[in-house]
């Protein structure tokens, strides 16, 4: 009988909440196309120091803030050996303009990838913009920073603390971030069924 | 005299049937956790929502206190508006033309990172997010919520 309702309590407790990546955790690789048609894989960037993977979308207010920073971001640190990955999570019947024609008009320098394959559940991603970040180690990447951008996502002139830059400067000089995670508001995921 | 308690009775009447929803009261993440864990016999329903996040505007029906059965336990629904800077000022609008009848309060923060764990280490900061206070005792849910679902976390609670 105890056996019984331990398993049904574990049932009900993995039915509730898909477990998140932690710091340290293996980051998943995924296949997923990009808006120029392309394939993209985390494999293909086994060269790099590290990935900026980030779930985002394109109807969700907190997602548009970040826009322009995450093009910053990626024009900043690819050279440096992290580039942007932005990954939407979301089904267009959900959000019209979260569909993938859409996605193309956003023009990234960085891949943007449709996401209709769970890869968000691989990793946890609850809500957009969802920020892990990863760096290379000798069996493949390690989540090293899971979170906000940074302090301020309505005003960017209000920014106190860059989050994820500081984790990738930590991480680029082989040091534990200051913040390893942070919280930050964002649109649940309205994933593909 | 009559007729002057007559004129203040017919303003005041048309004041009250155009004040459908008053401007939400401004608070902090500290003021709001203060009010809601402070030990008192009302169960509080706490709903973290925007008016620009479609799940949360879809699911604002089920945040009506007259739907639930508690006994004799008070229900107290607080709508927490998450929306931005910008869009407080409309926000009486948008809650008269949804006819919102709960209380609303605007969440006056900046860096969400210093006060979401303060509302549930387990929330990861998507909304709709919905908490449940009564007592000592409390209940999050992350995501949309259902009529039977909030009334099923109202009875764990009791």
């Amino acid at each position: 009988m105890i056996k019984q309702v331990l398993f049904t309590a574990m049932l009900l407790v993995s039915s509730i909440s898909f477990a998140q990546l932690k710091v340290g955790d293996v980051a998943p690789d995924f296949k997923l196309l990009n808006t120029n048609m392309q394939m993209v894989s985390l494999s293909d960037y086994s060269e790099y120091e590290g990935v900026v993977v980030i779930f985002t979308c394109n109807h969700c207010p907190y997602a548009k803030y970040y826009e322009d920073r995450m093009k910053a971001l990626n024009e900043k640190y690819e050279q440096k050996g992290f580039p942007v990955i932005a990954i939407n999570p979301n089904d267009s019947v959900a959000y019209k303009t979260d569909g993938f024609s859409y996605m193309v008009e956003k023009a990234y320098d960085f891949p943007y990838l449709l996401d209709n394959k769970g890869v968000y559940k691989k990793y946890g991603a609850t809500k957009t913009p969802h920020v892990f970040l990863l760096k290379q180690e000798n069996n493949g990447f390690k989540v090293a920073y899971i979170g906000a951008i940074d302090d301020s996502p309505q005003d960017e002139t209000q920014v106190e603390e860059k989050y994820l830059e500081i984790a990738i400067n930590a991480v680029k000089q082989g040091k534990k971030p200051k913040y390893s995670s942070t919280k930050a508001i964002g649109c649940s995921i309205k994933p593909f069924k | 005299m009559k007729k002057f308690v007559l004129i203040l009775v017919i303003i005041f009447g048309v004041n009250t049937l155009f004040l459908k929803a008053q401007q939400p009261s401004v608070v902090k993440a500290d003021e709001l956790v203060k009010r809601i864990e402070s030990p008192s016999d009302t169960l509080y329903i706490v709903n973290f929502w925007a008016t620009w996040c479609a799940p949360c505007v879809e699911e604002l029906p089920v945040f009506e206190s007259s739907i639930y059965k508690s006994d004799d336990t008070i229900i107290k629904i607080l709508l927490v508006s998450l929306d931005f800077k910008q869009a407080y000022p409309s926000l009486d609008l948008f809650l008269s033309k949804h006819n919102i009848t709960e209380d609303v309060l605007w969440l006056n923060e900046k860096n969400p990172n210093t006060w979401v764990d303060k509302i549930d280490k387990s929330w990861s900061g998507a909304i709709p997010a919905t908490k449940l206070y009564y007592g000592s005792k409390q209940l999050f849910h992350e995501g949309q919520i259902s009529i039977d679902q909030l009334q099923k976390m109202i009875n764990n609670l009791k």
